[in-house]
């Protein structure tokens, strides 16, 4: 399908009169795409010897990567971790709706939950493109049932589990196999989990620490196993100590493998992480920054009643809380709400914003030549945004389709 | 020849652009009648560029029929790297404009062959019916395009080895690594050149002041091959006060004269 012999014929479309992210900086460039791909328009100048077939005015706006989305449980009343006989008609509804958020990729995430659950739903949410239907699913991120039962936050208690003797294959059993899963969250102090993280490793997957009460030698062994991702950086893990930094000094640690970047998920929604410490954060380590919604079923919802997993969660504004507790139960800030805020909170620049949306997510799943970027190559998935970084459009497989392009419009 | 003399940089720049702009649009280009523009690159063009964009873009100059040939390219180095001069026209030029991409021509400095690319370049200027206005820069050297000098002024498109000159002055688009910097590059010759019906020299710096005086008040000499074009019909130097100030006083006035009336 995007082979590059059906791509050559397909029509060339130039966007102009924008600003685009490219290398770190907002360049005043215009973005060539064809067939699917962002294109190098000084190659097909002088090679093909060819012009843009149709030009599109971007009013003076941004153009950014399609923000990627690498923790998000539903939305739109929609819950992942619910067994249903149709989870696909569920991940393709979210999938449409978070286009407006300026979303072109996810990783629909399932929290703790019962061994049927994971058995009847993770064969239903395959990895698939993304397109005119919705933003595309790069793998399901798989957050428990294998944490600490002091920090399980939200997660139901009833299904939290340690690794058997066993551990790898206790864990598939577990989750019924690993096809479709893209990333684990678990937490390192579990006895056995260095061989569960060295064989997760090696099949691509990705894992991350978080719902856990680990000292920062345990996390940096759980790292040098090959752990590569934080969950949401001080939520469910131990406070930051000054003689034991806990996980939240991997950001700084010195014993990380050579040439190995950690990267570390940040709900930036106002309400889970006070300004303050994301700016400590993002000081810190500002590369390894991910910004992530944790979006619940809620997200698109208005105020009251909702599922999450196995329990029920309260509404109230931007807050989201287990009913009856004080326990916060996951964001309901769109992505491009996230981003707004981290840009106002830490003071960063537009494009270190718009990367943590981006770039470093894709950086985390190894993505990076492809999604995240608007290099030359890379997928034409980007988002069309004012100065204020609002998302004025989404575009998502531009040309792929025998439509023209593929564009939303949110005026 | 005619030298005008321009306040300063940015001035000489937009004069150069309007002359160039107004040629083409008397000439009336169209379907079956193509301009045709010799180009330079380097940074004395840039200013002439950024002008002759803006005029495309107020709708005022079309290159939709005009087709444009290149001095120079290097060799060896790849078409898409930020130094090559392909680069430079795209993004100093063509990326802005609505030229045909058939119609700009550039040397290629990786052929397989590259007197046989020089030669079809000159074949193609033939068919194009020669250029009608040709428009070049000056090194402190004196030589135009690669034309280093030592060059015979009835040369024609071909293969050169840079002078020590020209390669210490591009070092700095190299990292200051000399060893990085071209030592060859493939250049329209003196007599290519001297074959356009017209041709527009630019010239600003005060480090090209000695080079303008070599160029126009002393003889033909190819140690200066700039000098050839004291012996065409129709060239016009264009210039700022900086690069004026090895000329004889009197030349100045005299040019100056012109310009008043």
């Amino acid at each position: 399908m995007r082979g590059g012999q059906v791509a050559a014929r397909a029509p060339v479309i130039q966007f102009t009169n924008c600003r685009i992210l490219r290398g770190g900086a907002l360049l005043r460039e215009d973005l060539w795409v064809r067939g699917g791909r962002i294109l190098d328009p000084e190659k097909l100048f002088f090679e093909e010897r060819r012009v843009a077939d149709e030009q599109r005015d971007c009013g003076g706006c941004i153009l950014a990567p399609g923000f990627i989305d690498v923790q998000i449980n539903g939305g739109f009343g929609v819950d992942f971790s619910q067994a249903s006989e149709d989870v696909g008609s569920g991940v393709a509804l979210v999938a449409r709706r978070i286009l407006s958020h300026g979303v072109t990729s996810f990783c629909p995430t399932l929290v703790t939950s019962p061994l049927e659950v994971y058995h009847k739903v993770l064969p239903q949410i395959p990895v698939k493109s993304g397109g005119p239907h919705g933003a595309g699913v790069l793998g399901v991120h798989l957050e428990g049932p294998f944490i600490s039962r002091e920090k399980r936050g939200a997660h139901p208690e009833a299904h939290l589990r340690s690794f058997e003797a066993d551990a790898f294959q206790d864990m598939l059993a577990t989750y019924g196999g690993l096809d479709n899963v893209r990333i684990v969250t678990l937490a390192p102090e579990l006895g056995h989990s260095h061989e569960v993280i060295r064989e997760l490793t090696a099949l691509g997957i990705c894992v991350s620490l978080g719902h856990s009460v680990a000292d920062l030698g345990t996390a940096e062994e759980a790292v040098q196993s090959g752990a590569t991702f934080i969950t949401h950086l001080f939520n469910a893990m131990l406070p930051f100590h000054h003689r034991d930094p806990g996980i939240v000094g991997l950001l700084t640690s010195d014993r990380l493998p050579a040439g190995r970047r950690i990267f570390y998920g940040m709900i930036a929604d106002g309400i889970h992480t006070n300004p303050a410490a994301l700016r400590i954060a993002h000081r810190a380590h500002p590369k390894g920054l991910v910004l992530v919604t944790d979006a619940v079923p809620a997200l698109g919802l208005g105020n009251g009643r909702h599922t999450l997993g196995q329990q029920e969660v309260e509404v109230d504004g931007l807050t989201a809380y287990v009913a009856g507790t004080n326990t916060l139960s996951g964001s309901i800030a769109p992505m491009d709400t996230c981003v707004r805020h981290f840009l106002q909170a830490t003071g960063c620049s537009v494009e270190s914003a718009l990367e943590a949306a981006s770039l470093h997510p894709a950086q985390l799943l190894g993505l990076e030549k492809c999604k995240g970027t608007l290099d030359f190559g890379a997928d034409a998935d980007f988002v069309v945004l004012d100065d204020s970084l609002h998302v004025r459009a989404t575009y998502i497989s531009v040309g792929l389709c025998s439509a023209l392009t593929t564009c939303l419009w949110w005026g | 020849m005619r030298l005008v003399i321009l306040d300063n940089y940015d001035l000489a720049s937009e004069w150069a652009a309007k002359y160039i702009c107004n040629r083409i649009i008397q000439f009336r280009p169209g379907q079956d009648r193509y301009f045709t523009l010799g180009l330079p690159t380097g940074s004395t063009p840039l200013g002439c560029y950024k002008k002759l964009i803006e005029y495309h873009k107020n709708g005022d100059l079309s290159f939709k029929y005009v087709k444009t040939f290149n001095m120079d390219e290097y060799v060896g180095l790849p078409r898409n790297h930020p130094e090559s001069y392909h680069s430079y026209m795209w993004n100093n030029f063509f990326k802005h404009i609505d030229i045909d991409p058939n119609n700009a021509h550039i040397l290629d400095g990786n052929a397989t062959d590259l007197q046989a690319e020089c030669d079809a370049f000159e074949k193609k200027i033939k068919e194009a019916g020669g250029i009608d206005l040709f428009v070049g820069g000056i090194g402190p050297d004196g030589h135009i395009a690669f034309n280093e000098p030592g060059s015979s002024l009835v040369s024609r498109t071909r293969l050169k080895t840079l002078a020590m000159d020209t390669i210490l002055a591009n070092a700095k688009y190299f990292d200051g690594d000399l060893s990085k910097v071209p030592t060859m590059a493939l250049t329209v010759g003196v007599g290519t050149v001297m074959d356009a019906r017209e041709v527009m020299i630019l010239i600003t710096g005060a480090h090209k002041a000695f080079a303008l005086y070599k160029a126009i008040e002393e003889g033909v000499n190819h140690m200066w091959t700039v000098s050839a074009f004291q012996q065409h019909p129709r060239t016009i130097f264009v210039c700022d006060e900086d690069a004026t100030l090895e000329l004889r006083v009197k030349t100045v006035k005299y040019f100056k004269g012109h310009q008043r009336d």
